[in-house]
C-alpha cells in the first residue's frame, strides 16, 4: 500500500479519533438494559425508565440506558424465546412468562415468587369504553350480549388483554346466581355473537373502535380506557366500570438467562424492584395502573370506578388451567365461536 | 413448430454459442435449493414430526376449512379481476398514447412497492364506514371493511401489478399487423380480438393470473387491518397459521403451512400446464412455424 503523506496523516488521525472514542465509552461504564413487554405499557415504561436511570445513576455512579421493546404479550414471549435477548419480561399475563421458562428455560420455573405480590407491581381490570353520552346505555356486562350491540375486543388466541377480557366475563357469569360453567358459557356466547371484527391486539381493536368508528363498546384495559381519554378526547368517549371484573395482573420477571450473559442480573433485578418503590408505584398509579402500594392507591384510587374485582387464582385456578380450558384448540372460545360461525354460514 | 424444437435441441446438445451450461445449471440448482427448496422442506420436515391423525386433525377442523374456503375463493375472484382490468390497463398503456401515461404506468407499480401493512391501514381507513369510500356504501347498508369483501379488495389491490407487468410485454411484440390482416381479411373488430389477439395473449395472461392468485393466497399484512378476522366468517389461512404459532403450536401451523403450500403449488401446476397448452395453440393460431 502506498498511501500519498497527506492521506496517511488523515487516516492516523481518523484511526486515533475512532479508539479515543472507544476507550470513552469503555471507561465511563454504560450499563444497558433491554426490557421485553407488551403493548399498553409503553407511556408507563417511558416516564419510568429516565425515573430509574436517576436513581441507579445517583446510587453507584453508572449510567443505565433501557431498551423499550413493545408488541402483543404473545408475540414478545415467542420473540424472547427465539432469541431477543431482553433481561427484564414485562408482560400481560403470567401464562407467557410460564411459557418463558417450561419451553425456553429461560427463568426458573418460581419465578412469580421471587418478586412480591405475586410478581406483579401494578394491577389492572377490565372495562367499557363507549361512546360519548353512551347512547346504547351499557352499564354492565349483561349489556354487551343485548341484540343490537356492536362489541368490539381482541382476539383471546392471540391477545393477552383479550385473554383477560374474557375471563372477566366468563368469572361475572359464574358468579351470578346460579351460575354454572353451562351459563357462563351461555353467557360469553352471547357477548361473542355480537363481536364483528377481532383484531389480534389490544391496540388494534382501540384503533378499529376509534379511528374506524366500529361498534358500541370496546372492551379494554382500563389504563388503556383512560389512555384512550386522555389522548384521543373525552368528548367523544365514556368508561363504564362494570359492577364484577378481573384483577389483572400483568407480572415481571428478570429473565436469568440473558441477564447471565449479559451479567445484568444485579442491576435487572435492581430495576423490577424499583417498579415497588414509592417513587415507581407513583408513577405507575399516573398511568392509570393500580398501585399495590397502599399510599399510592390511596392517591390515585378516586380516578378509578368503583368495582368489586376478583383474582385469576379464586375461579380459575391458574394460567395452564385456565388456557387448556378457555384457549387451546377446541377449548370453550373454539367451541363457541364455531358453532355461531356455523350458523352465520 | 419442430423445426423449431430442432433447433433448440441441437443448441442444448452439441455446438452452443456460450460456453458454462454446466456451471450455470449449477448455480441454478444451489441458489434454488438455498433460496427455494431448504426452507420449504424445512416445513414438511417440521409438519412430518406429527402424527398423522393429529396432522389431519388440525388441517380438517371446520375453523381452518372455512379458511381455506375464504383464502383461495377470495383470492380467486380477485386474480379474476385483476385479469380483465389487467388486460383492460395493459392495453390502454400500450396501443395508446396519452398525456400522463408515465405517470400511469409508474402507478402500477405501486402495490409492489408499498409495505402492505401500509397498504391494510389506508384501505380500512377508506372502507370503514366512517371513510371515504366507505361512507358512500353505508347508506346503502353495504358494509366493506371487516367483512369477507374488504379482503377481495386488499387481494385485488396488492395482485394487480402482476397480471399487468407480465400481459404488457407481450401486448407490445404483437405487432398491430396481425389485427390488420385479420380486417382485411373480413374479421369483425370482435373477432379480430376475440379470435387473433385474446389467444396470443392467452398465456401471458394465464401467468399474471397465476402470479396473482399465489401472491394473494399467501398475502397477510394487508388483508388483517381490513378483514374483521372472525373465525368462520372472515378468518384467511395465513392468521390461523399465526395463530398457531402465537399459542407455540409450531407443529399446528407447520400442518396448515403444508395443505397451502402443496393447493398453491398444484394450482400452480395445472396452470402452467394450461399456459403451455394454451402457447402452443398461439403458435399454431398466429402461423408461426407455418410462415
Amino acid at each position: 500500500m502506498s498511501f500519498k503523506p497527506a492521506r496517511r496523516r488523515a487516516l492516523v488521525v481518523a484511526l486515533a479519533i475512532g479508539l479515543s472514542s472507544l476507550a470513552g465509552l469503555v471507561s465511563a461504564a454504560e450499563l444497558k438494559l433491554k426490557n421485553v413487554s407488551y403493548d399498553p405499557t409503553r407511556e408507563l415504561y417511558a416516564e419510568f425508565n429516565p425515573a430509574f436511570s436517576k436513581y441507579w445513576q445517583e446510587k453507584t455512579g453508572n449510567t443505565v440506558t433501557i431498551d423499550q421493546s413493545h408488541g402483543g404479550s404473545g408475540k414478545q414471549a415467542r420473540a424472547l424465546l427465539d432469541g431477543l435477548d431482553g433481561d427484564v419480561a414485562t408482560l400481560a399475563l403470567g401464562y407467557d412468562i410460564d411459557v418463558l421458562a417450561e419451553k425456553g428455560d429461560l427463568l426458573p420455573k418460581n419465578w412469580q415468587t421471587l418478586l412480591p405480590d405475586n410478581s406483579t407491581p401494578y394491577t389492572s381490570t377490565i372495562v367499557f369504553l363507549v361512546r360519548k353520552g353512551n347512547p346504547k346505555a351499557i352499564k354492565d356486562w349483561p349489556d354487551l350480549g343485548r341484540d343490537g350491540v356492536e362489541v368490539v375486543t381482541p382476539n383471546p388466541k392471540t391477545s393477552g388483554g383479550a385473554r383477560w377480557n374474557y375471563l372477566a366475563a366468563w368469572g361475572y357469569a359464574l358468579k351470578q346466581p346460579g351460575g354454572n360453567e353451562e351459563t357462563a358459557k351461555a353467557f360469553v356466547k352471547k357477548i361473542f355473537d355480537n363481536v364483528r371484527v377481532l383484531d389480534t391486539g389490544a391496540r388494534g381493536s382501540t384503533t378499529t373502535f376509534t379511528q374506524r368508528e366500529v361498534g358500541d363498546v370496546l372492551i379494554t384495559w382500563e389504563n388503556e380506557a383512560y389512555l384512550v381519554l386522555n389522548e384521543l378526547g373525552k368528548d367523544d368517549y365514556e368508561i363504564v366500570t362494570p359492577s364484577l371484573s378481573i384483577l389483572a395482573e400483568p407480572p415481571v420477571a428478570v429473565v436469568k438467562k440473558y441477564a447471565d450473559q449479559h451479567g445484568t442480573a444485579e442491576l435487572a433485578k435492581a430495576y423490577l424492584e424499583y417498579l415497588y418503590s414509592p417513587v415507581g408505584q407513583d408513577i405507575v398509579g399516573k398511568h392509570f395502573f393500580r398501585p399495590r402500594n397502599a399510599e399510592a392507591l390511596k392517591k390515585y384510587q378516586a380516578q378509578f370506578g368503583k368495582v368489586k374485582l376478583f383474582t385469576l387464582k379464586e375461579v380459575f385456578g391458574d394460567w395452564a388451567k385456565a388456557q387448556q380450558t378457555h384457549f387451546s384448540d377446541g377449548g370453550t372460545f373454539d367451541q363457541i365461536k364455531i358453532v355461531q360461525g356455523l350458523k352465520l354460514n | 413448430m419442430f423445426a423449431e424444437y430442432n433447433l433448440v435441441m441441437a443448441q442444448a446438445v452439441g455446438k452452443r454459442v456460450l460456453p458454462g451450461f454446466g456451471l450455470s445449471l449449477g448455480y441454478t440448482l444451489v441458489y434454488l435449493s438455498l433460496i427455494v427448496l431448504i426452507p420449504l422442506s424445512a416445513v414438511f420436515i417440521n409438519a412430518a414430526s406429527m402424527p398423522w391423525n393429529e396432522f389431519w386433525q388440525v388441517v380438517s377442523s371446520p375453523q381452518v376449512v372455512s379458511s381455506y374456503r375464504v383464502s383461495f375463493l377470495t383470492s380467486l375472484l380477485a386474480a379474476l379481476i385483476n385479469s380483465f382490468f389487467g388486460l383492460l390497463i395493459a392495453w390502454s398503456l400500450v396501443r395508446y398514447n396519452f398525456f400522463g401515461k408515465r405517470l400511469v404506468d409508474a402507478l402500477i407499480d405501486l402495490p409492489f412497492a408499498l409495505p402492505t401493512a401500509v397498504a391494510g391501514i389506508t384501505l380500512s381507513a377508506l372502507y370503514a364506514k366512517n371513510g371515504w369510500i366507505g361512507s358512500l356504501f353505508a347508506p346503502l347498508g353495504i358494509k366493506i371493511a371487516f367483512t369477507p369483501l374488504g379482503i377481495l379488495i386488499a387481494l385485488t389491490f396488492i395482485g394487480l401489478p402482476f397480471v399487468v407487468r407480465t400481459i404488457q410485454p407481450v401486448l407490445q411484440e404483437l405487432s398491430l399487423e396481425f389485427e390488420e390482416a385479420a380486417a382485411t381479411l373480413g374479421a369483425t373488430r370482435w373477432q379480430a380480438f376475440s379470435r387473433v389477439v385474446l389467444p396470443a395473449l392467452l398465456p401471458a395472461m394465464l401467468t399474471g393470473f397465476a402470479l396473482a392468485f399465489a401472491r394473494a393466497v399467501g398475502e397477510y399484512g394487508s388483508v388483517i387491518f381490513i378483514a374483521g378476522n372472525v373465525p368462520m366468517v372472515s378468518e384467511i389461512t395465513p392468521l390461523l397459521i399465526i395463530t398457531h404459532l402465537e399459542q407455540f403450536d409450531v407443529a399446528g401451523a407447520t400442518a396448515i403451512a403444508t395443505v397451502m403450500l402443496v393447493v398453491s403449488f398444484s394450482l400452480l401446476l395445472i396452470i402452467n400446464g394450461l399456459q403451455h397448452w394454451a402457447s402452443s395453440r398461439k403458435r399454431y393460431l398466429t402461423g408461426e412455424d407455418v410462415a
